[in-house]
């Protein structure tokens, strides 16, 4: 752990400790990723069970969740179009699962946990586990919107759902050619989604970790100059924080404005 | 990498997690809650446009009232105007008529009372006649102790009453 290294080492906060059960592939294993999903499930059921008040004129609560409802479904509306609802469940899920999960990890408290890391003067702490900066999960979550697209496109139009990786007004003779191109670009369609995320996620907290290792070796050494690159780390971290924070929302809105667009494909074809 | 070092460890296990948490999300929230939240949303737009409609259709209904009353009120104050002047009309018609008898009556009564001067002026001069023909015999009897008989005195008078009254319009 972080306490018996040296340096502090920027890759840890990703590491996925078992909290219980051994972890060598039991899937039951509860680890630090699977009690981050629960606080994040928890905060959404507490968030969304908060709004369902389904007053006429809404409260503050219920406006927060209306909109985020509100927003999700007219996403769907503008992209996918009117039988785009049946898709608004898995559309909403990723959009608030990545939402939350997003902000969750960039929350600056750790939450009490049974292989809590000692802080002198702090106590127990846990430090947050952001859940989409794993592979596994962003790469799942991608896989099950490209399968929808799949299943959705082959079951409407059958074999006809080829026709989308041939643009209207294509030359004959191009045809094979531009036929290889959106085929690619198509099948790459599940990795881009999900490494997006997964690269959005991970490359900024890695830079947070390592301004905030600049802070704790500036300090203690001697003099000025490291106090100077240690203040101006600080502040450096307070800018890419704000700016995480701004990622984390424009990569859930990414995930599933891509989400609905490529359904709509499925659907509609062109 | 933790995510490439760990994953033959831990994949099975976020797999697992990560199931449970959409399968509660997608069911618990997305199949449960948003239809309610969605239907919540709907019916208020639909009350709101339904209340925007029932708005518009009394304002349309108000401004037809209001159309009708100024057309009655326009059309009132027409016929007050038609039967102002019909009136008008009316007393200025039997005013004439009024006069006008009025009038007759009047011009009666001045020729009448004409008729009555010119009598009485016509009395009185025969009377002055009467009158100066017997102070002429007088006078003449009196003065040369000459008896006239009324007759010729009255036309004595008759005569110098012409001749004076021809120099009366003689000199104008």
């Amino acid at each position: 752990m972080a306490a018996e290294q040296s340096t502090i080492d920027p890759m840890h906060q990703f590491q996925i400790d078992s909290l219980a059960g051994s972890l060598s592939g039991n899937p039951f294993a509860f680890t630090n990723s699977a009690l981050w999903m629960m606080i994040v499930l928890g905060a959404i059921l507490v968030f969304m069970i908060g709004g369902m008040k389904r007053e006429l004129v809404p409260g503050r609560w219920q406006l927060m969740v209306e909109g985020i409802t509100g927003f999700i479904s007219s996403l769907i509306d503008t992209n996918i179009g009117p039988e785009g609802r049946k898709y608004l469940p898995w559309v909403f899920t990723v959009f608030i699962f990545i939402l939350f999960s997003n902000l969750m990890g960039m929350m600056p408290f750790g939450v009490l946990s049974p292989v809590a890391e000692y802080v002198p003067g702090v106590g127990l702490v846990s430090h947050p586990f952001t859940i989409t900066s794993q592979f596994t999960i962003t790469g799942v979550l991608a896989i099950i919107s490209f399968s929808i697209v799949l299943i959705v496109g082959f079951w409407k139009h059958g074999f006809h759902f080829f026709s989308l990786f041939i643009p209207h007004g294509t030359p004959k003779v191009l045809l094979p050619l531009i036929f290889l191109i959106e085929l690619l670009s198509f099948l790459v369609r599940p990795f881009s989604l999900a490494l997006r995320l997964f690269v959005a996620m991970i490359a900024g907290h890695i830079l947070v970790k390592v301004f905030g290792s600049f802070v704790v070796s500036g300090l203690s050494s001697d003099g000025p100059m490291g106090w100077g690159v240690a203040l101006l780390s600080f502040v450096f971290i307070a800018g890419v924080s704000a700016l995480e924070l701004l990622v984390c929302a424009i990569q859930a809105y990414v995930f599933a404005l891509l989400t609905s667009l490529y359904i709509n494909d499925a659907e509609n074809l062109h | 990498m933790p995510q490439i070092n760990q994953l033959a460890d831990v994949l099975y296990s976020q797999l697992f997690w990560l199931a449970l948490t959409l399968a509660v999300i997608y069911f618990g929230i997305g199949k449960a809650m948003l239809p309610k939240i969605l239907g919540t949303m709907d019916a208020r737009d639909s009350r709101i446009a339904d209340d925007l409609a029932a708005a518009q259709v009394a304002r349309e209904a108000a401004d037809a009232t209001e159309e009708a009353y100024r057309a009655r009120v326009l059309e009132n104050r027409t016929e007050a105007a038609k039967l102002t002047a019909a009136a008008k009309s009316d007393a200025a018609r039997a005013t004439e008529a009024q006069v006008a008898k009025a009038d007759e009556k009047i011009r009666g009564k001045v020729e009448k009372a004409e008729a009555r001067l010119r009598a009485a002026t016509d009395a009185a001069l025969a009377d002055i006649e009467n009158v100066a023909a017997e102070a002429a015999q007088d006078m003449v009897t009196r003065l040369a102790g000459v008896s006239v008989s009324k007759a010729d005195a009255a036309q004595a008078v008759k005569a110098a009453l012409r001749q004076g009254s021809g120099q009366a319009l003689a000199n104008g």
